[in-house]
């Protein structure tokens, strides 16, 4: 037999003689013979875990992993140790959805945990248990808002990362949801043309902060414009800068959200990572997703369960506003003891580190005479630069040294010049940043 | 320690610390002070604590869980199958964890040749041309499918196809799903033993009908003989046909759904590929197309021109649906667990599971009342016990298991009974593992006529009993600040 199966013959033997069956085949009757699959799957054989194992490092050594310097929603924070060790636990990772909570009161109670961490870092009343990434709690938090302003066209500032953008538009026009692009003005939402755009059939508006050119946007008073006609404010935010930034709550939002990557996890190409979700009390009940409450049980117990389930998507079934059923559990797992490692001062420290390197970086960036200012505004860990040098040429430069920066941003459809993107985190160190300018200041055309 | 009962916020002490970082050595004048009025004014008030309360903390939660590893889980419809240890090995491989989504092809060829492998062998598994690997979860698979089931019609000019046929016993992401993708259901009734009534469909069959998602077998567990005359009509009508891929463990080796009619698939890795279920996620619904609809795949998608992988979307896309290319690390693991059973034991993976299942149906159905006579495959259904006579309702069976040392089967689904009690064993759960299990049903079912009370107080040897759910849904304490400011309400009455 196979590892993983435990069937003897014996066992399968006295199994189908209590089945009543003599053949397995019989099990398998009421599959037409038409479609009955007779033959190997063209796949390649079993491979024993010696094998395995060096096929996988083998594609993993395909794999560059250099010296990362941007960003652009995923970003090479430091992941504490413990963190893999705690949610490798198997009882964390190979437990299913809470759903009888007298097993589960683990999964529960760090959930319960993670909602109230969300809470602390949006300013926000409540959160959810998480969602798939920050984008699609984007795209979600729009459907939230068409429900919470019963109308159905969303304006989204030109300054939403296009990746964030792409989801929102998708989702969007499936959903026949309207999206109207509001214009930008020197890296910042345009105030005049949004104010013009915000009228009566606005079910609300999408900002992000920072925003994808890195800059910290001043968004007062977007929100009581926005409430005046009975709309909304969505705000997309990096977790991690809002232990810092001010945050959606004190911006007015209606409803927080945004990508918690920030927090410690690796970039694994993209995922898994995890979306969070944060409102007002009053929209509690229009939330997406799992959310859970504290109770008590039948002895008087502290006690965590799932609840407000009556809006879910197995009750609601048809009348749902979201379909999302498994989210990122064990990611907001990973989130929650990152957050509970790092406490109020470490991740004030990781954004200073960031800061310091980043505003660093730029000056230097621009010392070389070949980098020159794309806007004039204040950021925080991430940037954007306009150059001249073709990107190739820096990027042949810059992996021959073993760094990943200077990621191109096609902005030819706004007629703007070719930008590069930064970021800094607490991982670089000044060396690698000088490093990295000799590689950029040495390009020559 | 099993009392432990503090949240981590109550185990905050002012001036711990838990983390240590690199000294900044920049310029002192590089101050983020400088950023001014763009701050926020009051600090997080996260917990403050060590490394080791922070350990102790997380790892005696752990101990409040109950996990594949722990015991038995013959939870219906979520294939809690054992999650090899190797996979997550590899998939924490520094190669894999440390490479940034926007990193230019050439640096990336193993990942993005892991995408393009796992792609084609799941389209040799469930019979279909072309994969995506970005869906996040089965519902997000679902909602990726309908939309290119959509877009196949409005690409025709066939701006009529806005609704989906939906059975009454299909899971309930399917018609959340449905509506989140803008369409409109048709539910149609099941027959009596749970298949698609096809005087029913034929009813519904229309040239507004854009397509039907079916799991097959079925919510029941049952394999839907008349699925080639399904697809047939459902294709006269001019509709797509979606397959849920929940089901899919029993098919292994026996049947492809491409095979059958279908034109869209969605899998889930974390149910038949092995992949832990982490309490909830990550998991990864990657969605399989037939030819004709392949151009329609969400972006980004991955490419292969003479070995060398590179990243293209196609005009034609639906678009993004996630951020990135998914969760990738999940996606690695299944594609190491294909690899480790290969072509020689994936084959009876539906095998061995459906012989589990139908043992369990067999052994139980002289306790368990079942509603439907017959051969099951991956999972059974009971309505309950066959004698009620003491209202010891599924519930209380459910959390008496708990007592046992199981976890529970999936309850009150399907909707088509009152009592549903679905169990589903899996393949990698062995005999002695089945017949314990059986005993302990039987001696719940012994229990409930002999001493009632005991099964409908249960559970009894948990952490925690019974908890009460109206306190939770009216009291709303969402958060750490919600339970202080109760608190400080109680005291105050106090």
């Amino acid at each position: 037999m196979f590892k993983y199966f435990p069937h003897t013959e014996n066992d399968l033997f006295a199994m189908k003689a209590k089945i009543g069956i003599r053949n397995t085949a019989d099990l398998f009757r009421d599959i037409p013979e038409n479609v009955a699959f007779r033959r190997d799957y063209d796949i390649p054989s079993a491979m024993s875990e010696i094998e395995l194992r060096k096929h996988l490092e083998a594609l993993a050594a395909e794999n560059k992993t250099p010296i990362v310097f941007s960003g652009m929603g995923a970003y090479d924070h430091y992941n504490p140790a413990i963190i893999a060790q705690l949610v490798n636990r198997e009882e964390f990772l190979t437990a299913y959805t809470p759903y009888q909570p007298e097993v589960a009161q683990g999964t529960l109670q760090y959930i319960f945990e993670f909602q109230s961490m969300v809470a602390m870092l949006s300013g926000m009343e409540v959160a959810n248990a998480s969602m798939y990434d920050g984008a699609t709690a984007t795209a979600e938090a729009m459907f939230m808002g068409l429900a919470i302003a019963k109308r159905n066209k969303f304006l989204v500032s030109a300054t939403v990362s296009p990746f964030v953008l792409d989801v929102i538009k998708t989702y969007a026009h499936f959903r026949g949801v309207e999206i109207v692009m509001v214009p930008m003005k020197d890296g910042v939402i345009d105030r005049d043309e949004l104010l013009a755009l915000i009228g009566d059939d606005i079910a609300g508006l999408i900002v992000q902060k920072p925003n994808f050119y890195g800059i910290i946007e001043d968004y007062t008073g977007i929100a009581d414009q926005l409430h005046a006609k009975k709309a909304i404010l969505i705000e997309n935010n990096d977790i991690s800068t809002l232990a810092v930034l001010k945050t959606p709550s004190d911006d007015g939002a209606d409803i927080a959200c945004g990508d918690c990557q920030s927090l410690g996890m690796p970039l694994a190409f993209g995922g898994p990572y995890l979306g969070y979700m944060a409102t007002k009390k009053a929209y509690a009940r229009k939330l997406p997703g799992r959310i859970v409450g504290q109770s008590f049980d039948k002895n008087g117990k502290r006690a965590y369960v799932l609840t407000l389930q009556a809006r879910e998507q197995h009750i609601r079934r048809e009348k749902a506003n979201s379909n999302i059923c498994s989210n990122q559990s064990l990611m907001a797992l990973y989130a929650t003891i990152y957050l509970a490692l790092m406490g109020p001062d470490g991740l004030k420290e990781v954004n200073e580190m960031a800061y310091s390197g980043a505003h660093y970086l730029y000056d230097e960036l621009l010392k070389t005479g070949k980098f020159f200012v794309a806007f004039e505004q204040p950021f925080l860990k991430e940037f954007v630069v306009k150059t001249s040098l073709p990107p190739d040429l820096i990027r042949h430069a810059l992996d021959e040294a073993g760094m990943f920066a200077a990621v191109v941003i096609d902005e030819t459809a706004s007629g703007m010049q070719m930008l590069l993107n930064f970021a800094v985190t607490e991982k670089r160190t000044k060396k690698e940043i000088d490093c990295l300018v000799a590689v950029l200041g040495g390009l020559s055309c | 320690m099993l009392n432990y009962d503090r949240l981590v916020f109550e185990q905050s002490v002012k001036g711990r610390k838990g983390y240590s970082l690199l000294n900044n050595t920049y310029p002192s004048k590089y101050q983020m002070a400088d950023l001014g009025a763009k701050l926020r004014l009051k600090t997080v008030p996260l917990p403050e604590l060590s490394e080791l309360d922070v350990v102790r903390h997380y790892t005696l939660l752990s101990q409040k869980n109950f996990g594949v590893e722990t015991g038995f889980y013959p939870l219906g419809s979520c294939t809690m199958k054992y999650n090899p240890k190797i996979n997550e090995e590899l998939a924490a491989l520094p190669g894999f964890t440390r490479i940034h989504p926007l990193q230019y092809p050439s640096s990336i060829q193993g990942t993005l040749k892991i995408y393009r492998y796992l792609s084609e062998m799941l389209s040799e598994i469930v019979g279909m041309d072309a994969f995506t690997l970005n869906p996040f979860a089965g519902a997000h698979g679902e909602l990726t499918g309908l939309m290119i089931m959509k877009q196949y019609h409005l690409n025709r000019q066939d701006f009529k196809r806005t609704k989906v046929i939906v059975p009454d016993a299909a899971h309930g992401t399917n018609p959340a799903s449905s509506a989140v993708a803008g369409m409109d259901i048709i539910e149609i009734p099941s027959t009596a033993s749970g298949l698609v009534d096809i005087e029913q469909l034929k009813a519904v069959l229309n040239d507004d009908v854009a397509g039907m998602m079916l799991t097959n077998p079925n919510t029941l567990g049952i394999f839907d003989r008349n699925i080639c005359e399904i697809c047939r009509l459902v294709h006269e009508a001019g509709g797509l046909m979606y397959y849920d891929g929940a089901n899919l463990n029993a098919l292994l080796g026996q049947a492809r759904p491409g095979d059958m009619g279908f034109d869209i698939v969605h899998v889930n890795l974390h149910k038949t590929f092995s992949t832990p279920h982490g309490g909830g996620g990550p998991g990864s619904g990657p969605v399989g197309v037939k030819k004709k609809l392949a151009h329609l795949l969400p972006g980004p998608q991955v490419k292969e021109t003479d070995g060398f992988c590179y990243i293209e979307t196609s005009a034609e896309s639906i678009g993004r649906v996630s951020g990135f290319f998914g969760n990738t690390l999940v996606w690695i693991r299944a594609y190491a667990y294909i690899l480790t059973l290969g072509k020689e034991n994936i084959k009876q993976v539906g095998e061995l599971a459906t012989i589990n299942a139908n043992y369990v149906k067999e052994s139980l159905k002289d306790d368990y009342l079942l509603p439907i006579e017959g051969p099951c495959m991956h999972e059974c259904v009971f309505d309950g016990l066959l004698d009620k006579s003491t209202n010891v309702t599924t519930l209380d069976i459910a959390k008496r298991l708990l007592d046992f040392g199981y976890h529970a089967p999936t309850i009150y689904f399907p909707l088509l009974f009152h009592q549903s009690i679905m169990i589903e064993p899996t393949e990698t759960e062995s005999k002695q593992t089945l017949d314990d299990f059986i005993a302990v049903m039987k001696t719940v079912a012994k229990e409930a006529k002999e001493h009632p009370d005991i099964v409908k107080e249960a559970p009894h040897a948990t952490l925690v009993s019974r908890i009460d759910e109206v306190y939770a849904a009216k009291k709303m304490i969402l958060t750490y600040q919600d339970l202080l400011e109760e608190n400080a309400k109680i005291n105050e009455v106090k």
